[in-house]
């Protein structure tokens, strides 16, 4: 498993991740004529303006035909294209899951279905737009890669990462400015989890946002004299089994951290994993099962459970399982 | 190019193979094949710029066929084997274990010819267009072709994909809907009325022509004229009058036989109307 050791003193500036993936969208451009972009009237906050003004003819204006969208991205795969879909990510899996599933993943074509605003930190525009379910519907279609990375500079490498990817991909990314901490030139390799920092007593396996807050507890138990691994979790399929049994190996506990329904997730996909291979203690931290509302993305983690003193509690309660 | 006798020799044998198939697989479809079988003998016999001996997913400079009402497969998997693309031996596997004759399409498992699964209905348009798109980026004057049921048409995709192409001037596309008039349960005009179809597409900035699905001769006749309407900043719909079991007398003029298998005397009846064979798988 490749090492990154970050500290908390990483972060370079609060940056929003779907900016990480309109800049990538827009090398694409520049560097391969195959990548194509569709949106469904979404273009400016999925960041793909720039793509979309100095590539007019490889960007597709599709209105608010989510399906429509989908299935034409489907068509433009099957031409040779690399299409790049849009849209918020409650659109891009939910409203659009019978498209995918035919289309895209049966059909087994070259699409990329980037989606913004996924989670709760979308914040004030409340529950109908903050989907906590899409890891869930995607990483149940057979043949989807699942991605979902922490910051600026993760989601930008990743973006160019996909389009190197022979299939279909869920690119999962959110709308608030957080901190941007991985290192700035750091290549994304598909399928790999990433060695935040060091531990020993026990692993704290996070994705997208939620690594962060994952460093943060890290940092705090550590001052408790707990020493923690923190493992960034940025393909949740296929899974980084390897990585997975190296760490529990050693810190035989785990606390998963997502911003994400606790069913169906990547915690259940770690936890899943774990009964079959090397039955282990896990503590998640998710959503638990209900709807979000409207709030600051602050207040709505920590009144759902998903704030940084959520994973120190799991992680106190996970190593009080642990067995040995 | 075939001549009219010669077509319609092989939509005889079409529909004796659509029949045979679903008797052996003792499933399927066979109503809305059978009243299909003239429209894809004149499109993959006369129609298409198409090599089924080549057959590759991104068919460059090729026109391209996808069918969006995938309960059709009975009819196309016999139409792409009679024209080359896989051998006639293939058809006796359709809906079998292990086939590459699925039940719906599929490219899953390979089967030359399908570049799209369906099944689930109201998907095609949207992939057609997204072909279409393509060939444009490409400069590849091929054109797309798909064909619809006129239940499908339920489906609100489809008129998402329909103002799309119009608004959008996708005019490299043929879209066909197989206007039968049943569905599953009964007439569309019991299920859901769908009122003036002419109207309601050139309302979308459709250009749209009329045939007789099963008189193989107009159908020629209208794709020919549909195809040179290609190009003047308009996708080309073509509503197609079909009987559903068109050539077997106690299958037509009902619904009946929109997804249920003849059994031993049906069948020998059914081909006992439909004499005449090129050999059969």
């Amino acid at each position: 498993m490749e090492k990154l050791n970050i500290s908390l003193s990483a972060n370079s500036g609060n940056k929003d991740t779907r900016s990480g993936f309109g800049d990538a969208l827009f090398k694409l451009g520049q560097e391969r004529t195959e990548v194509v972009a569709l949106s469904a009237d979404l273009t400016g906050s999925l960041k793909m303006d720039k793509f979309a003004k100095t590539f007019p003819d490889r960007f597709f204006q599709i209105g608010i035909a989510e399906a429509n969208m989908m299935c034409i991205a489907a068509g433009l795969a099957t031409g040779g294209k690399i299409p790049f879909t849009g849209t918020f990510a409650n659109f891009s899996t939910g409203r659009v899951f019978d498209q995918i599933r035919q289309s895209i993943a049966y059909s087994e074509k070259n699409v990329k279905i980037c989606a913004s605003h996924a989670g709760i930190t979308l914040g004030e525009d409340g529950a109908s737009h903050q989907i906590m379910e899409d890891i869930a519907l995607m990483k149940s279609l057979p043949g989807i890669t699942v991605i979902n990375p922490c910051d600026y500079n993760q989601t930008y490498a990743a973006t160019l990462a996909v389009a190197d990817h022979e299939g279909a991909v869920y690119l999962r990314f959110g709308r608030p400015k957080v901190p941007n901490f991985t290192p700035p030139d750091h290549k994304f390799v598909i399928g790999q989890a990433l060695l935040m920092r060091e531990g020993s007593d026990v692993t704290i396996f996070a994705t997208g946002h939620m690594v962060w807050k994952a460093l943060e507890a890290a940092d705090a138990l550590n001052k408790n004299g707990i020493s923690a691994e923190v493992i960034n979790i940025a393909t949740i399929k296929p899974l980084d089994r390897e990585a997975i049994m190296e760490s529990i190996l050693k810190t035989r506990c785990a606390v998963t951290a997502e911003e994400h329904q606790i069913y169906g997730g990547m915690g259940e996909s770690i936890a899943g994993f774990l009964a079959r291979n090397f039955p282990t203690p896990v503590e998640m931290v998710g959503m638990n099962d209900v709807f979000g509302e409207s709030g600051t993305p602050d207040e709505l983690m920590e009144k759902f459970g998903m704030d940084t003193h959520h994973i120190i509690e799991a992680a106190t309660l996970v190593l009080a399982r642990k067995q040995y | 190019m075939n001549n009219i006798t010669t077509l319609k020799s092989i939509a005889m044998q079409v529909r004796r193979d659509i029949l045979r198939m679903v008797h052996a697989a003792q499933s399927g479809h066979p109503g809305g094949a059978l009243g299909c079988a003239d429209f894809f003998v004149a499109l993959y016999f006369d129609v298409l710029h198409h090599n089924p001996n080549e057959f590759d997913q991104q068919g460059r400079d090729q026109d391209v066929f996808l069918l969006s009402n995938g309960h059709l497969s009975a009819v196309w998997y016999s139409v792409l084997a009679r024209s080359g693309y896989f051998d006639v031996s293939e058809l006796a596997t359709f809906r079998k274990f292990g086939s590459r004759l699925q039940g719906h399409p599929a490219t899953h498992e390979g089967l030359p010819g399908v570049r799209f699964a369906s099944g689930s209905l109201g998907q095609g348009l949207s992939c057609a267009i997204g072909m279409a798109l393509g060939k444009k980026l490409d400069d590849d004057d091929a054109l797309v072709y798909v064909l619809m049921g006129d239940g499908e048409i339920q489906e609100g995709q489809v008129w998402e994909a329909a103002m799309f192409a119009g608004g959008k001037k996708v005019d490299n596309l043929i879209a066909v809907i197989d206007f039968n008039q049943k569905q599953i349960e009964g007439s569309t005009s019991d299920v859901l009325p769908p009122g003036d179809l002419k109207a309601k597409w050139e309302a979308f900035d459709w250009e749209v022509l009329e045939m007789n699905g099963n008189d193989i001769e107009e159908v020629i006749d209208t794709l020919r004229l549909a195809a040179t309407l290609t190009g003047n900043e308009k996708p080309v719909l073509i509503l197609m009058s079909t009987e559903m079991g068109f050539g077997v007398d106690f299958m037509m003029g009902t619904h009946k036989w929109h997804g249920i298998a003849p059994n031993d005397e049906e069948l020998k009846n059914a081909l006992s109307q439909l004499k005449e064979t090129l050999g059969d798988y």
